[in-house]
């Protein structure tokens, strides 16, 4: 049984996760993860039919820093705000260091002039891993169920 | 509904900006462009191997299903029952043996012949349809059919001039062969919907000028640079344009010249994981990057070892839907899948090399829309008047190609057009 303690920890984790995010700390963001981390972002409708093409992959902590680097130094994209709403939090399973949890999420998103709207919903697949007495993720895939997405895609979900 | 067009060059230098937010404009491209003399994109064979294997997709603004019947025959009919107009097929890909619509009922066959009227004799001998009510004359509205290496194309025009080989020409015809020169496996889909008119989208995949300067990526970590050697080849219409480059053809102190210092930033900057980039020669020629656009509703891309097919669905004056089809080879090794999958980072809604695109023709289209009916998009480089292929990559001639094989199909050319 998974102590209420690390239950709290294992939400912290959720709550910084998108914390970082919407602030655009996303070198804080990224230390939410091991090493050999797996990120992803999925259509629901390719992981229905058995399909492995995602939005974004990144296979291990050095592809999702350059993916941040590349956002921060070489891409352009529209000039937005994210919030991420992220609820239901739910520890599936538990073995020794390693759970298996889920949690739902939305993000609006704003532009420059002040008007929003929901850009994405879904759900996180995620293992969290407890490293030197902290929670962090070995594997994130935010399962996209708007899948066709609107505008375009840079911030990770 | 006739559209009169004050065209300031007759080389399709001068784009007027109304012409991308004008609603006779847009209805009389569905009339004559996507059901007119042209071939679209439907789907890859891959995606339906099976008898009764369906798929629903658009060409432009109508809803199409594509399906295999049971003598293994693709066909493609409109979505739209002949009885009241509703989809008969609701699901984006399945099987089946008919197609039955779910308000009342009405049944077709694979072919897309009516097949089946529930009560079409009344109950008890009462009520039902007239003895003279022809099932033959009520079938689905049918499109004619062309495959060329596994790709599945579609025109609604039966008696259309061109086979599907004519219509493509030999430049476009051998750069779909080369990618699907041998069976392929789809492994999977992106889709995104961009708020601009769809001819921006045309325009941008024919744009080799923007690529390296708007897709910064490509410079910074040196995928893809202007110096490298390639170029741009038409079909002798200039519907079709391919854009391509050989791998490592450039040197770094090349392109530091010639990019005079805007955004190169490969001496600082590399990639923690350089998979990302890696390019494993599979055809027999060194290139690598080849992006091909067939008018008026696709795109066929090799970048490096992504390969993919995209296909632009109109939605309205003001959206359209990019739909991405990813495949690799039946044969491929699990390394190869792999490395594929990672390369789809550069591509999609949030491809490395391709987001900005979406952003690029969304600020055209709303800073265009209020533009008076003088104001013109300018397009001169690469030169003006001839629209011909070129040796290199920094020209928007292909551009003005796509205006001109639009303007004569919309019967908008003016007088000496260059064609
Ligand atoms: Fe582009």
């Amino acid at each position: 049984m998974i102590s209420i303690q690390d239950r709290l920890a294992i939400n912290d984790l959720f709550n910084d996760y998108g914390f970082f995010l919407d602030e655009e700390r996303l070198e804080d963001w990224l230390e939410l993860f091991i090493p050999e981390c797996n990120y992803s972002i999925m259509p629901r409708e390719n992981l229905e039919l058995g399909l492995r093409v995602t939005l974004m992959l990144c296979e291990n902590k050095d592809m999702l820093k350059d993916r941040i680097v590349s956002l921060q130094e070489a891409n352009e994209f529209n000039i937005h705000r994210d919030k991420h709403l992220i609820s239901n939090v739910k520890i599936q399973s538990s073995d020794n260091d390693k759970s298996f949890v889920t949690a739902n999420y939305a993000i609006y998103q704003s532009d420059f002039e002040g008007n929003g709207s929901l850009f994405s919903f879904g759900h996180y697949d995620t293992q969290v891993t407890m490293v030197n007495g902290q929670f962090k993720f070995s594997k994130v895939m935010a399962v996209v169920d708007n899948w066709s997405i609107p505008h375009m895609l840079s911030t990770p979900i | 509904m006739s559209i009169n067009v004050d065209w300031e060059r007759k080389d399709y230098s001068r784009i007027p900006y109304w012409l991308y937010h004008d609603k006779d404009v847009y209805e009389n491209e569905q009339k004559h462009i996507f059901y007119g003399s042209t071939w679209s994109y439907l789907c890859l064979e891959a995606e339906i191997p099976n008898p009764g294997d369906y798929k629903t997709t658009w060409v432009g603004d109508t809803p199409v299903i594509v399906n295999r019947d049971s003598e293994y025959n693709i066909r493609a009919m409109v979505n739209r029952c002949a009885h009241r107009g509703a989809a008969v097929c609701r699901e984006a890909r399945g099987n089946t043996k008919v197609h039955t619509c779910i308000y009342h009922r009405w049944s077709y066959n694979l072919s897309g012949e009516l097949v089946g009227i529930p009560f079409q004799r009344g109950i008890n001998g009462k009520g039902g349809m007239d003895k003279d009510f022809d099932k033959t004359k009520h079938g689905l509205k049918k499109l004619r059919v062309g495959c060329v290496n596994g790709v599945v194309f579609g025109t609604f025009r039966q008696n259309i001039d061109e086979t599907i080989e004519d219509y493509l020409g030999p430049m476009m015809s051998a750069h779909i062969k080369r990618l699907m020169y041998k069976p392929i496996s789809v492994l999977g889909y992106q889709r995104q919907r961009i708020y601009g008119n769809w001819k921006f989208y045309l325009e941008n995949l024919r744009d080799t000028y923007h690529a390296s300067l708007l897709h910064e990526f490509l410079v910074t970590f040196g995928l893809d640079r202007a110096t490298q050697k390639g170029g741009v080849e038409m079909d002798k219409r200039h519907r079709h344009n391919l854009t391509y480059a050989h791998a490592e053809s450039d040197k770094d102190s090349d392109a530091k010249e010639a990019y005079g210092g805007v955004g190169l930033k490969s001496d600082t900057l590399t990639l923690s994981d350089p998979r990302l980039l890696e390019f494993k020669r599979e055809y027999s020629d060194d290139r690598n990057l080849a992006i091909s656009t067939m008018f008026p509703n696709a795109s066929f891309q090799q970048l490096n070892n992504s390969l993919a097919t995209r296909q632009i669905q109109t939605k309205g004056i003001d959206a359209f839907d990019l739909v991405w089809t990813y495949f690799g080879y039946e044969d491929d090794s699990d390394e190869m899948t792999n490395h594929r999958l990672r390369q789809l980072n550069l591509f999609g809604p949030g491809g490395l090399v391709s987001m900005e695109d979406a952003e690029a023709i969304e600020i055209a289209h709303r800073s265009s829309k209020g533009a008076d009916t003088k104001s013109t998009a300018v397009l001169e480089v690469g030169g003006k008047g001839e629209i011909s292929d070129r040796s290199y990559r920094v020209n928007d001639v292909a551009v003005r190609g796509f205006w001109s094989y639009y303007s004569e199909l919309m019967g908008l050319e003016p007088e000496g057009a260059v064609r």
